[in-house]
Parts: structure tokens; C-alpha cells; sequence
């Protein structure tokens, strides 16, 4: 039963749900505020945190075996290739 | 009776439970690499219509979308809590988590009733004439508005129909507190529309 003890109890579930309720009000109180170019990307950076703590605890990637983050990395990577090479084709055509 | 033991007793012995998690998540990155296509055209626009994106924008309603959030957030949450329950044995207090998310879903999808509704009202809907007279950007906004957020409550509403059979399955103790995959790659299913609502909801709502 050594599998048992590394799923996290309901404590940490409401902590992380309460630390993306905090995010969403930062995040819609910094779309308020005009920051220009940087607007963009808090909000996609908050996004990107709010996303690693459903990634991580919520969907228990950081509790899985290696393999799976494996995939993530893989699949993230894809995508991050993906818009790179898009851009660097629209950008400078 | 002897014979239904039987079949349990093999099924227990076949089981992958890792296997059938990888291969949950295999799906869920195909799920990622079809949204990851409608972000990276959204890009794209956004990068060659910024002003107008801006102002069409302004007829989102931020109240609605930070509601939306919130209610995603937290059916988020009951999902796990369903989790945590089951690996405590306790199937009643799963159930009533699993009630839990189908009704934040149902809020979800009524709110969405609503918002869709509003904006038709206002001919702003894909091929009205009040929108197609326009600027181009802000046709392919709602455009991308309407795709994006309506395939992503097409992911709310098949995740109803899953974890309304999961519920079900419960009761019927065919998913038990040894015999839990399913509840999970479910829940998977559910954390990954709240993921994709995640970046849906600053990029739609939130460009002042």
C-alpha cells in the first residue's frame, strides 16, 4: 500500500483551487490595468501557472511515474515547435 | 455467483491501470494538438488584427467569463475531491462530488445559453449581416470566438455524458475503492477542458 500514501488528501486539492481562484482575480484585475505590450504576457504567464498547478496536482502528474512526464514534455514540446516555426515563416515572409 | 467471482478475480489480474492511464493520456494530447491548431491561427490573427481584436473584444462580457472560470475551477476541484473519496472507500461522498460537477457543469453551459443567446440578439452570430458589415478583424474574432468556446463546450457537454455514466457506475459498484481507473481518466478528461477553458478564458475576455 506504499502507492496510497502519495495521493494527496482534500487539503491540497483545496489549496490548490484556492491558489486558482487567487490567479483568476489577478488576472482579471491586471486585464483592468493598461500595461501595453505586457498585457498579453502576464496574462498567458498567469495562465501558464494556473495550468502547471491543474497539470501537477490536479491531474497528479507530479505523482505519476516518469514515463508520463515524458509524454508532457514531448507533446508541450510539439506544440511550442509548432508556433515557432509559424511565426518565424509569418514574421519574415 | 461462483462464476461472477471468477470473471472479477481475472479481470483483477489483467488489469493495467498505468496502461490505461497512458493511454488516456495519449488522447488527451491529440485533444491538445486540436485546440493548439485553433490557438495558433488565433495568433496569427490577433498578431494582424490587434486593434480590431481589441475592440470586438469589448462586447465580451468579463463578468460572465470570470463566472465561467470559476465555476470551471471549482468542478475542477470536485472531480479530484471524487478521486480522493473513492481511495478513501468512501463511494457515498464520490457520488456527491460527482453531483457536484455536473451541476457546476450544467451552470456552465446555462451561462453559455445565455452569453450565445445575448449575442445573437444582437446579430453578432458567424453570417449575420450586422457582423458581416464590419471590419475583417473583428468577423474573425467572433469566428474564432465562436469555434473555439463552442468546441470547448462540446468537450463540457461530452463530459457530462461521461461522468453522469461514471456516477452510475459507482452506485452499481462496478467502479469500487480497488477499481477506480476509469473515475481517474475521467477526471482527466475534465481537468483538460478546464485547462484549455484556462487559456480560452484571457484570450477571449481579458485584451483591453
Amino acid at each position: 500500500m506504499e502507492h496510497s500514501k502519495k495521493h494527496p488528501g482534500y487539503n491540497t486539492y483545496i489549496l490548490v483551487w484556492l491558489a486558482l481562484l487567487m490567479f483568476t482575480s489577478i488576472t482579471v484585475t491586471i486585464a483592468g490595468i493598461d500595461l501595453g505590450k505586457y498585457t498579453l504576457l502576464i496574462a498567458m504567464f498567469i495562465a501558464a501557472i494556473k495550468s502547471a498547478l491543474v497539470i501537477n496536482i490536479f491531474m497528479h502528474i507530479k505523482f505519476e511515474e516518469k514515463i508520463f512526464k515524458v509524454f508532457l514534455l514531448l507533446s508541450g514540446m510539439t506544440l511550442l515547435i509548432i508556433f515557432v516555426l509559424t511565426f518565424s515563416d509569418f514574421l519574415f515572409r | 455467483m461462483n462464476n461472477s467471482h471468477d470473471v472479477a478475480l481475472n479481470s483483477h489480474v489483467h488489469r493495467d491501470d498505468v496502461g490505461a492511464k497512458m493511454g488516456m493520456w495519449l488522447f488527451l494530447f491529440t485533444e491538445v494538438l486540436l485546440f493548439g491548431g485553433m490557438f495558433l491561427v488565433y495568433a496569427v490573427y490577433r498578431f494582424q488584427n490587434q486593434e480590431q481584436f481589441k475592440l470586438a473584444a469589448l462586447e465580451l462580457h468579463t463578468g460572465i467569463g470570470t463566472l465561467n472560470t470559476i465555476i470551471l475551477l471549482t468542478s475542477s476541484l470536485t472531480v479530484a475531491l471524487s478521486i480522493a473519496a473513492i481511495q478513501n472507500k468512501n463511494k457515498f461522498l464520490s457520488i456527491v462530488y460527482l453531483n457536484a460537477t455536473l451541476l457546476l457543469a450544467l451552470f456552465f453551459m446555462v451561462n453559455k445559453y445565455f452569453e450565445w443567446s445575448t449575442k445573437f440578439a444582437h446579430g453578432i452570430y458567424p453570417g449575420a449581416k450586422e457582423l458581416l458589415e464590419k471590419p475583417n478583424g473583428q468577423i474573425l474574432f467572433y469566428g474564432l470566438y465562436y469555434v473555439m468556446t463552442g468546441l470547448h463546450g462540446l468537450h463540457v457537454l461530452i463530459g457530462m455524458i461521461i461522468l453522469y455514466i461514471i456516477k452510475r457506475q459507482i452506485k452499481k459498484d462496478i467502479i469500487t475503492s480497488d477499481n477506480y481507473v476509469r473515475l481517474e481518466n475521467s477526471g482527466l478528461y475534465w481537468h483538460l477542458v478546464d485547462l484549455i477553458w484556462i487559456f480560452l478564458f484571457p484570450l477571449f475576455y481579458l485584451i483591453q
